[in-house]
């Protein structure tokens, strides 16, 4: 058994060498997350929108975040969007709240069309979540009204009885006035993110006189209403 | 007394990382108790923002993963490699610093997390300047650990250091790319990636901080200890190097199998959950390793308090390996994704393998270092029933509820229509929240136990000035 002899001597060597045991330890851990990352980065068929177009926002020039109607398609957060979505990060609100819906006919029912990549694609960092304690997110804009939603965020168990979630009374007493709205753009454009220069010399003064609470009641009424999806389509394979 | 090791090896650096490893066992799960107890009775979050589930649970992972865990590991990887290459430490003065620099890590992060500063990457919380931290301090502890391997006196590496080896690596990879961000100041970074692709980077990392953080680093711990406790070599030589190979290759492609039907591509899920099958085969080889080592040696269970834990965390170990491909499998996994079974799964491998596994080290450790026997074998004794219960407890609430989380949110009624609200499955979850919050409180008090018990072997050690008269002693050449 000539080659079994090669692989005993190979292995002999190697637990002799502690520079050859690394070598190889260095390749065998690198090939699993190669082949499954880098291609996601290179294959088109990873983004629907490279298929449908219609799933990101055309935005002409000279027009602002503010001009996007619900459904024109995926667009970078607002300023008081993303003052929300950082303080969503903040208190840990991924923990129990997904935002990525599967291809099943219950959470059709319960949540909306399944997720698609597009619509997260913006999303530094992704908030698909890994838990439901509570509901998901991927399409709670427009479900509930802005005031229950401050009702809720204050006190979650005046509307719903049975919800273990924590009060967050300091939403309403905390300002963003006070957040560099105009470097976390910067830095969101650095990464590719398409926000206009304009956007950031108008970002900080978007948060003005508003509070935590209102920040996260726009984050929280946006989500899932920027893209509208179309039934019919077969957008993932 | 062993007065020859006490001279030849650094023993001082493993016997704070062992004590400090059982405080933070005891930190780590009363955190995770408390929030535990807040999903269950919700008034516990007293509106105070530091004390809000979402700000302590990354607290707990953290202290559990990265300061027990971290200090475990850090101690029996410096106290085997030492003896298992007949040679002291490479560097005293980097093994202090590493030494240091991960306490202060740990301090760092008991202040930013309840302050709400955070990545919002699950098990990769910790803001980039404590990233940078990290990433200094993993490569000096692995730098010592090569630079120790490479001047050993034996011919050939022994298996534990193998598995301390290939878990230093790849948490260098893993920190190192998963923890990518801009910073926009001091306390605040965006991920360098986003969406799908951040997604399957993150999971990437989460999955291999539990393979080779949890399992392989670990597992050098099981390759070590157990052999040393049962006085008898490892089972089969040959099993531990396929399964060393085949575990290192494979289980990097896990993380996948965390993203099934989501908005990741189909061929990359189903990928990651081929190979989490496939893994069920070396992950037992380790198991079966493990435990035949002990066979011929069964008697000793009933005296040997050291043993009965290693044999423990090795029935979890098989258990948990088990347990985790079969979640890949897509329909299952259809079920248990989102639900409490994750959790549950986690637990069993962490309380039961993890904590198993070093509670066991660490007790050795203790009598070899400290040269004393423990203070008290009748609260050992009681740790590993109070561990024991604990974690089953807390393991089975967790599959109950679980399993019916996902069966009442599909559920449909006699009309098609979805039979439960989501707030009606919150409310069903109430009794199993009791019963884990409950089963976390045994575990704790286990860990209280063992905490009172290692400080009064040091403070007997102390009285008995058994580590200076080990260090001074004659030692016959």
């Amino acid at each position: 058994m000539a080659n079994n002899n090669e692989a005993v001597g190979m292995q002999e060597k190697t637990e002799k060498n502690v520079w050859m045991l690394l070598f190889f330890l260095a390749i065998a851990l690198s090939v699993g997350g190669l082949v499954e990352i880098v291609p996601l980065f290179l294959i088109d068929d990873t983004f629907e929108h490279n298929k449908a177009p219609e799933l990101v926002w055309q935005r002409q020039a000279g027009q602002t975040l503010a001009d996007h109607k619900p459904g024109d398609g995926m667009r970078p957060y607002t300023a008081l969007e993303l003052a929300g979505r950082d303080v969503y990060q903040r208190e840990g609100c991924y923990l129990c709240h997904s935002q990525m819906i599967r291809p099943f006919r219950d959470e059709k029912e319960r949540y909306g069309h399944y997720s698609l990549a597009s619509e997260s694609m913006y999303d530094h960092p992704f908030q698909w979540g890994s838990k439901r304690t509570g509901p998901d997110f991927a399409r709670l804009g427009g479900k509930y009204s802005d005031d229950w939603h401050r009702k809720h965020l204050r006190a979650p168990r005046s509307v719903v009885p049975e919800s273990v979630m924590p009060n967050y009374p300091w939403f309403q007493e905390n300002s963003v006035e006070g957040v560099d709205m105009a470097a976390r753009f910067s830095v969101m454009q650095l990464m590719g993110v398409p926000y206009t220069d304009e956007d950031i010399a108008g970002a900080n003064a978007e948060l003005a006189g508003k509070s935590e609470e209102d920040a996260m009641v726009a984050y929280l009424q946006v989500l899932g209403t920027m893209a509208k999806l179309d039934d019919s389509k077969a957008y993932r394979e | 007394m062993d007065a020859a090791a006490e001279q030849k090896y650094n023993l001082g650096i493993v016997r704070w990382f062992t004590v400090m490893a059982v405080v933070y066992l005891v930190v780590g799960t009363l955190v995770g108790t408390y929030v535990a107890s807040e999903l269950a009775w919700p008034f516990l979050n007293f509106d105070i923002p530091y004390l809000t589930f979402g700000r302590l649970r990354p607290l707990h992972t953290n202290a559990v993963i990265f300061a027990f865990g971290g200090c475990a590991l850090m101690a029996t990887s410096f106290y085997s490699v030492q003896r298992t290459c007949g040679v002291s430490l490479w560097s005293d003065k980097l093994a202090w610093f590493v030494f240091i620099g991960w306490n202060l890590i740990i301090v760092s992060a008991v202040i930013t997390l309840p302050l709400g500063i955070n990545q919002a990457k699950e098990y990769a919380e910790l803001e980039w300047p404590i990233d940078l931290a990290i990433a200094v301090v993993w490569l000096a502890y692995m730098f010592n650990f090569v630079m120790t391997l490479a001047t050993r006196k034996s011919s050939h590496i022994y298996v534990s250091n193998w598995f301390f080896l290939g878990m230093m690596v790849m948490i260098t990879y893993l920190h190192v790319v998963n923890s990518l961000a801009i910073p926009v100041d001091l306390f605040k970074s965006y991920s360098l990636f986003a969406g799908v692709q951040d997604a399957m980077i993150q999971w990437w990392w989460g999955h291999n901080a539990v393979g080779f953080y949890l399992t392989a680093g670990f597992l050098g711990i099981m390759y070590y200890f157990v052999p040393k406790q049962a006085g008898r070599p490892v089972y089969s030589y040959r099993l531990s190097v396929i399964h060393f190979w085949a575990l290192m290759f494979g289980y990097v492609w896990l993380g996948a199998h965390h993203l099934q039907y989501t908005a990741l591509p189909d061929w990359t899920g189903s990928l990651g959950a081929a190979v989490s099958i496939a893994m069920i085969i070396p992950s037992w080889g380790g198991a079966v390793n493990g435990m035949m080592t002990l066979s011929g040696a069964w008697d000793k269970l009933r005296t040997d308090y050291v043993l009965r834990f290693l044999i423990m965390s090795l029935a979890f170990y098989a258990m948990s390996t088990f347990e985790g491909p079969i979640m890949s499998i897509k329909t299952v996994n259809a079920l248990s994704h989102y639900t409490d079974w994750t959790v549950g799964h986690v637990h069993s491998g962490a309380l039961g393998w993890v904590a198993m596994v070093a509670i066991g080290a660490i007790y050795h450790m203790m009598t070899r270092t400290f040269h004393t026997e423990m203070w008290s074998t009748k609260l050992i004794n009681a740790h590993f029933w109070t561990a024991t219960i604990g974690t089953v407890v807390y393991v089975v609430a967790m599959w109950v509820s679980g399993i019916m989380q996902g069966l009442m949110w599909r559920a449909y009624d006699e009309y098609g229509t979805l039979a439960y609200t989501f707030a009606e499955s919150v409310e069903a979850m109430h009794p199993y929240y009791a019963m884990r919050a409950i089963g976390g409180m045994i575990f704790v008090t286990g860990a209280l136990l063992m905490l009172i018990n290692v400080l009064m072997t040091v403070r007997k050690a102390a009285s008995e000035g058994s580590v200076r008269a080990a260090s001074t002693a004659a030692v016959s050449a």
